[in-house]
């Protein structure tokens, strides 16, 4: 018990845990049906795409892969800016935010 | 000591993430996701890269979630209808995620040479962290100042109300 106590972790752990996340966003975004959630999903898989590029920064050694996440997160801040701004414009224009009620775009 | 901090905000992170799927009020979904960036922030610093742990906390779970929560509270969004979906997310959505975990998962698992991660192979340092990004890197972070000031013009141009609509709350309901 100890041994396993002190054992370091394995990488290959952390990157199951980053599949995992990217599965369960892919899942809120797919069956959720209020549109904030949808968004706050793919800000989940952001995030679980992050950690993995994170663990791979520290398996090469590399300072690369902490500065794309960097750039990942700028680029997310200004994603949720915007997407909440066209959130808002619709909710005003529809009033509502369920998935299903705003499907102009449907196949 | 390693493996139970690992195992903890392993946790939290999946039962952050598995709450924001099952709560139907988009509030709570929020909570859940600020509960999931700073678990995952701790697990960062594990990693050990400080800055990105310290961003996490401020600009994930601090700045895009406050301005989620505020969207939330300012819409006064209610309990999500619970529908059946559209017919294409079960047909097609559901095996796609199963074939996307079970392909991500062999492909980790059957991984050679993957080490460990340890705060004693050297944590990233923020000094570090600059001198690449603001040598290297010069260009691409003055392309994402821009980037952020489109946005930031964006956001203000989609969301103000456009002339001769009704913008204020007494408006809008008495027109119903």
């Amino acid at each position: 018990m100890n041994t396993f106590l002190s054992q370091e972790v394995p990488l290959s752990w952390y990157l199951i845990l980053s599949a995992v996340l990217f599965v369960l966003g892919i899942i809120g975004f797919l069956f959720k049906r209020n549109i904030i959630t949808t968004f706050m999903s793919i800000e989940l898989m952001l995030n679980a795409v992050n950690l993995s590029f994170v663990t791979f920064a520290q398996q090469w050694h590399t300072v690369k892969g902490q500065i794309f996440v960097f750039f990942v997160m700028v680029v997310a801040a200004a994603e949720a800016a915007v997407g909440l701004a066209i959130i808002i414009a619709i909710f005003r224009a529809r009033s509502t935010l369920a998935v299903d009620r705003i499907d102009l775009m449907r196949l | 000591m390693h493996i139970i901090m690992f195992f903890l905000f392993a946790g939290f992170c999946l039962a952050g993430a598995i709450n924001l799927l099952v709560q139907s009020h988009p509030i709570n979904s929020a909570l859940s996701l600020i509960v999931v960036m700073t678990s995952l922030a701790v697990l960062y610093l594990m990693l050990g890269s400080e800055f990105l742990a310290a961003a996490q906390v401020i600009v994930y779970a601090g700045a895009i979630m406050v301005l989620f929560t505020f969207v939330v509270m300012l819409l006064n969004a209610g309990k999500e209808a619970r529908t059946r979906g559209s017919h294409a997310a079960w047909v097609v959505g559901f095996p796609a995620v199963v074939a996307i975990l079970s392909v991500l998962a062999t492909v980790i698992l059957t991984a050679q040479g993957l080490g460990t991660a340890s705060v004693s192979h050297g944590i990233t340092s923020t000094a570090e962290l600059g001198t690449v990004l603001f040598t290297e890197l010069l260009l691409p972070f003055e392309v994402t100042s821009v980037l952020i000031l489109i946005a930031i013009l964006g956001a203000v141009a989609l969301a103000r109300p456009s002339d001769g609509e009704p913008d204020t709350h007494e408006e809008r309901t008495a027109g119903k």
